[in-house]
């Protein structure tokens, strides 16, 4: 299975994903108007990964903004998660020291989705 | 947004950049980007810079989304529906934007806010998070989920107004203030 790359945008988010070390980061913005179309070859290869992923899978997030139509594309994203067998995933969600709205966001999805997710703080 | 508000708002407060035109992604991005360099240049606070961005991006995308072009411009002179106006006074940030939409619209979009603003601070956390939950997921966003999180980001109760235009169409208009201290 081929990484899964896309350079950032003003709209869209650096997308870096090993398929082979289970490492993931997304960073950046995301706001594109049409979020479920931006996501879509993410949601497909997410799709392949999770019947044969890497013993650990863990997926750094580290975004400035997001529009609420990438909100629920990131669940989508880890709904796909969740299925992988004897889960082992681990979410770092990134968020500055005085951002309470990435902050709660966070939290949001720490209590509506089944993996593990840990908040980390950035110094500013 | 009528004469007399507008002429109140112009008053009382710096008008940061203002806007009428189409509602198409390219210009509505344009806005962002230009209030973006503005709020660089007056705004200090990293944290309040980073919430009235967030808070415009979803306002003007709210717009590119829900504005339903095929039903609206045959009523309409020109295409420029959009009026965007970013204003600060002394304590707070005011944005003001509005289009036009179907007289038939008016009820759904007035108890949609309405129904928004009779929440306090965690019913409103409590029901983004029922809705992101449920996966209802359209192009559009849908469900709600925008006007939710602008409610959410500017801890404030959302303004709004609908102003006769034509037989057919209504001028509505949406008033998010967003604190400066």
């Amino acid at each position: 299975m081929e990484n899964f790359y896309l350079d950032g945008t003003t709209k869209t988010p650096k997308l870096s994903l090993n398929p082979q070390t289970g490492k993931f980061m997304m960073s950046g913005r995301s706001i594109p108007e049409n979020s479920i179309e931006f996501y879509k070859p993410l949601f497909e290869w997410l799709d392949e990964y999770v019947k044969n992923p890497s013993a650990q899978t863990s997926f750094d997030i580290q975004l400035e903004y997001f529009n609420t139509s990438s909100s629920k594309c990131l669940v989508e994203i880890f709904r796909r998660l969740e299925k992988i067998k004897d889960n082992d995933t681990v979410v770092n969600w990134f968020y500055e020291e005085d951002d309470e709205d990435m902050q709660e966001s966070g939290e949001d999805f720490k209590e509506i989705i089944d993996l593990k997710i840990v908040m980390s703080m950035i110094e500013s | 947004m009528d004469f007399n508000n507008y002429y109140k708002l112009m008053q009382s407060s710096q008008v940061i950049m203002s806007y009428k035109g189409a509602a198409s992604s390219k210009l509505l991005d344009g806005i962002i980007s230009a209030s973006q360099a503005k709020l660089d240049e007056i705004e200090t606070k990293k944290s309040i810079h980073r919430k009235v961005v967030g808070i415009l991006i979803e306002i003007l995308q709210n717009i590119y989304h829900h504005f339903n072009k095929t039903s609206i411009l045959p009523y309409l002179e020109d295409d420029s529906s959009v009026m965007f106006i970013f204003a600060k006074t002394s304590d707070e940030y005011i944005i003001t934007a509005g289009n036009h939409i179907l007289k038939s619209e008016i009820l759904a979009i007035k108890s949609r806010i309405d129904e928004v603003n009779e929440m306090d601070a965690d019913q409103l956390k409590a029901k983004y998070r029922e809705i992101l939950e449920s996966g209802e997921f359209s192009d559009k966003g849908g469900a709600g989920l925008g006007i939710i999180d602008i409610a959410k980001k500017s801890g404030g109760k959302l303004g709004y107004e609908f102003i006769d235009h034509n037989e057919h169409l209504s001028y509505f208009s949406l008033i998010v203030k967003i604190s400066a201290i």
